[in-house]
């Protein structure tokens, strides 16, 4: 399969994306600026982590206007595969593709520790991998990820099973203790923690490469079935 | 802002001493005189003033610099540039450098903390190395006052704030309270960077006809004469000196790191430097000297955040995320087609000329010339008299008195909520240590570790000074501070490379003072020797003092080591309960100094522990081979509150406990004795253990919730958990009191 790692002005783990890919799946991928408008012969799109523009305004408040996310949402609307971590949750909700808004942290400082996560749906071209409900320790990084949406939408994650991932001990004092989310049809998933950062044992376990690992299975599958 | 006053001429400099606010004594400004060979105007006496300020020139301390080894087999790049560089074979170096932010700290502390580790990255990339990884050492006063706290808090989420926002991860340092730094506290940043040895860059402006570009942020009025306020005391008008301290930019700071790394290796480029300390004058003039050149500098063109501004507010500003390029004449757009990608500008404004001399030309006429080399190079050289401080005397001649403890366990869980000692991941909570997926071992032992990436290398780095036994006794505290940062390397299971330093000190004019300078320094050159970690580069800090009282003297040691495999990477936590523990080095009655005596008094007395080099650098050698050999699960050296607080330490975070039999009185688990180390070692290699280092079996490591340790005159014990419940709760509790 070959990613996309999106890189924006200020991105700072799209190096962790690239390598994620590269070094411990071993897949190809490629990084694409933030001014490309074409996304032809990828079969992902990562958007990484990092403070696009600063973060200045709103997180993701600006990168949602670059030229490549045009081209990611219409990437999108067509089924395929995109994953958000962290600042590229963050756009993903400012660029319309995800509901919600992620709020400041309720602690208000930035956390950066390891924590547990719940496999919610493991029925998502995102999480096949997982066992249903199994736990995992992935890293978060952030300062805004205390995610919020009315009542009416969060009813609507439930019903859709769009909610992926939970804290088992809620870091950021998210709604319902999520920690990432798909869109309806599925194929848009994303998280404030790190899976990224969790896929080689020397430097933080192997949690998140089942992520990984699930969406190349997937997308196997997917090439094989529309080709 | 409409001043539209004119500057002092140049006989209102001279007969008003108008020089002497900008920090220049009278001797200082005849010397000007005589270079020129005429009165300076305004704005070159304004140039002079910040390259002659020891912030820049080192005019105080260079004669104590000057005992530093700085050469060894691997140092392909000692101090001078804008950080040192050691080989770490297969082509690949390491640079790093630590630098001080204090005095704009103690001002404005989240923009004196966040521009601190903005500058230091720049010294970094510059040298066309790409940044891996930030360390920081912080001293504030006693924790518990809204002062002390919204400094510690402030500062602490000025490093957060900047360096999670570029991508560089924040993987360690060090943070220590003491009533010393109540007024004036230290904020050290360090970073390291890693380049392919083609790479190495240096800052040179050769070449006439070549273009001088100015890349990155527009110059405002922001942090003028910075570099003079860092050279002076704080006193009661510190906060009028707000507008001396500069405000960070973390995104234009990591756009400009992409573009100059791109740029490196462009044939087209000749030299780069940041704009530091003393901004525009320091870059060009110190370029040009180093190549034998001059630069010309059209005013008009350099980028300005506000209208009106004057020769000498643009050669003094110290506005951030700036740097200072020459390029090939004629190859001006190949450079500008990389920046502008980042949607950063490269602006010519200048050439490189022939003559020694910048020339700054403004609105059509030549506002200033000055000879490089007299900015650069020629600034007086003081050597200082120096004084045995009263205090000193009186402390070696004091009769010792052990302490009393009633209670060991209390005195123990006491310690272990000493904020100095306390868990910090209140502080590394807040920083991303994890960013470029690289970190192996994460802030909380010995040293930090991050994996060379694409080798089966790592480098470890800590940074260390027990100010305590700097200010008892500069010679053998200048000599532990070393010693200290090659246990935490060693620990790490690494071998030492080389020292970056940053020399934080009281009023050098003080006699006293600068016998402590020269004193610490000294002991740490020795350190330096017998260690074979050579000084790569530094920075000084002086005038640390407020209200008249200086700071402990604290010559901060930054370290880095190399792993030669990834597998020999060892960490303080006990791994599995059957192993055994042993004890390297002798423990004798040593308070003076210790975490115990400043516990029970709140002050430091007495002679400082003592040390022995030679034994030192047997033991780190040992440790290193047993290490390589596979023996050790665990190491971690004996540092603050003694042998009672580094066990407990090795527990923390595990389901383990420990089973130790000490051979003293229980007293002396407190002792701050040097060159110790605990190690558990793996029950087969027991004996090969003992046999490389002669350390002594204490006991072993078991699966219980409990530490027990025997003594010649008691046994005592408590849980695992309460004693990680305190040590862990400490600092936040601290921050969140309401008190």
């Amino acid at each position: 399969m070959k990613f996309a790692v999106i890189v924006f002005p200020g991105s700072n783990c799209d190096l962790d994306m690239y390598h994620a890919v590269k070094d411990a799946l071993g897949e190809e991928a490629d990084y694409v600026f933030h001014t490309e408008t074409s996304l032809e012969g990828y079969d992902g799109v990562l958007l990484p982590g990092g403070f696009s523009y600063g973060d200045y305004l709103r997180c993701g408040a600006i990168a949602q206007f670059s030229p490549i996310m045009e081209e990611v949402k219409r990437f999108a609307a067509e089924g395929k595969t995109v994953l958000g971590i962290c600042n590229g949750f963050q756009i993903l909700v400012e660029a319309g593709l995800l509901p919600g808004v992620l709020h400041r942290n309720t602690g208000l400082k930035f956390m950066c520790r390891t924590v547990e996560l719940k496999v919610e749906n493991n029925e998502t071209r995102f999480t096949s991998d997982y066992a249903a409900q199994e736990t995992i320790t992935i890293p978060i990084a952030h300062g805004e990820g205390n995610y919020y949406c009315d009542d009416a939408t969060y009813a609507m994650l439930q019903t859709n099973r769009q909610i992926a991932f939970t804290y088992t001990d809620n870091p950021n004092g998210s709604r319902g203790d999520i920690a990432g989310i798909t869109n309806k049809a599925g194929n848009v998933l994303g998280m404030m923690p790190h899976p990224e950062r969790a896929v080689e044992l020397l430097t933080g376990g192997t949690d998140g490469l089942k992520l990984f690992t699930s969406l190349v299975k997937q997308g196997a599958h997917h090439v094989k079935t529309t080709v | 802002m409409l001043k539209q006053q004119s500057e002092p001429t140049m006989e209102q400099i001279q007969e008003q001493r108008i020089y002497a606010t900008m920090g220049l004594s009278d001797a200082e400004y005849e010397m000007v005189v005589n270079l020129l060979g005429r009165q300076p105007n305004y704005t070159e006496i304004g140039l002079f003033s910040v390259m002659w300020s020891e912030h820049c020139s080192y005019k105080t301390s260079k004669p104590v610099l000057r005992q530093f080894p700085t050469t060894g087999p691997r140092v392909l790049q000692g101090p001078g540039e804008g950080a040192g560089v050691v080989d770490i074979g297969d082509n690949q170096a390491v640079v790093f450098k630590i630098e001080s932010h204090n005095h704009p700290s103690a001002v404005e502390p989240y923009q004196g903390a966040a521009t601190g580790v903005g500058g230091i990255i720049r010294d970094i990339f510059s040298m066309g190395a790409r940044p891996v990884a930030l360390m920081n050492s912080l001293r504030f006063g006693h924790l518990g006052t809204p002062r002390v706290n919204q400094l510690f808090e402030q500062v602490v989420a000025g490093i957060a704030g900047y360096g999670n926002c570029v991508g560089i991860p924040t993987i360690g340092g060090e943070v220590g309270f003491d009533h010393s730094y109540e007024g004036n506290p230290l904020v050290n940043a360090m970073c390291i960077g890693l380049i392919n040895h083609e790479d190495i860059q240096k800052g040179l402006a050769k070449g006439a006809g070549n273009s001088v570009m100015y890349v990155g942020a527009a110059t405002g009025r922001d942090g003028i004469h910075g570099a003079t306020f860092a050279s002076e005391d704080l006193g009661e008008d510190t906060e009028a000196k707000r507008p001396a301290v500069q405000v960070g930019d973390p995104f234009m700071e990591k756009l400009l790191i992409e573009a100059c790394l791109e740029i490196v290796g462009h044939p087209a480029l000749v030299g780069m430097q940041d704009m530091g300390a003393a901004g525009l004058t320091s870059s060009s003039a110190e370029m040009a000297s180093k190549a034998g050149m001059g630069i010309e500098m059209h005013l008009d063109d350099v980028p300005q955040r506000e209208t009106g501004m004057t020769a000498y507010e643009m050669m003094l500003s110290e506005s951030q995320e700036r740097m200072l390029l020459v390029v090939e004449r004629g190859r001006e757009s190949e450079i500008e087609a990389i920046v502008s990608k980042w949607g950063l500008h490269a602006v010519h404004v200048g050439e490189v000329i022939d003559e020694k001399v910048l020339r700054l030309v403004h609105h059509g006429k030549i506002v200033a010339e000055v000879p490089v080399d007299a900015l650069a190079e020629e600034a007086p050289v003081y050597n200082k008299p120096s004084r045995v401080p009263a205090y000193y005397e009186e402390f070696q001649t004091m009769e010792e008195t052990l302490p009393v403890v009633d209670d060991v366990v209390e005195t123990w869980r006491a310690l272990l909520k000493q904020p100095t000692i306390a868990s910090k991941r209140w502080v590394y909570d807040q920083y991303d240590h994890m960013v470029q997926t690289s970190t192996v071992v994460a802030p909380g032992s010995d040293a930090a570790v991050i994996r060379v990436r694409g080798t089966n290398k790592a480098l470890a780095m800590t940074t260390d000074c027990n100010s305590r036994f700097v200010y008892l006794d500069p010679f053998v505290g200048g000599q532990i501070a070393v010693a200290e940062a090659a246990r935490n390397i060693v620990a790490s299971g690494a071998t030492p490379l080389a020292i970056t330093d940053c020399l934080n000190f009281g009023n050098p004019d003080k006699p006293e003072g600068f016998w402590q300078l020269q004193q610490a320094t000294a002991g740490m050159a020795e350190a330096c020797r017998v260690l074979e970690t050579p000084v790569i580069g530094g920075n000084v800090s002086l005038y640390n003092e407020s209200a008249g009282k200086a700071v402990h003297p604290t010559p901060v040691v930054g370290m880095v080591g190399l792993h030669e495999q990834t597998e020999w990477i060892t960490t303080q936590h006990v791994k599995q309960a059957g192993d055994a523990v042993y004890l390297l080095g002798e423990t004798t009655a040593e308070f003076g100094g210790s975490e115990l005596q400043y516990l029970q008094f709140e002050k430091s007395f007495g002679k400082a522990p003592q040390i022995d080099l030679a034994v030192e650098q047997e033991r780190l050698l040992a440790l290193q081979a047993a290490v390589q050999a596979g023996q050790v699960t665990a190491i971690h050296d004996v540092a603050e509150g003694g042998l009672a607080v580094a066990l407990a330490e090795m527990t923390f975070g595990t389901t383990l406990g420990l089973d130790v039999t000490f051979d003293g009185p229980a007293l002396h688990l407190f002792s701050e004795s040097q060159s110790r180390f605990v190690v558990t070692v793996k029950p087969e290699q027991e004996a090969a253990f003992v046999k490389l280092t002669g350390a002594h079996k204490i006991g072993y490591v078991t699966d219980q919730d409990a530490l027990q340790i025997k003594t010649s005159d008691t046994l005592i014990e408590a849980k695992r958990s309460t004693l990680q419940a305190d040590w862990e709760g400490a600092i936040a509790c601290y921050m969140t009191s309401k008190d």
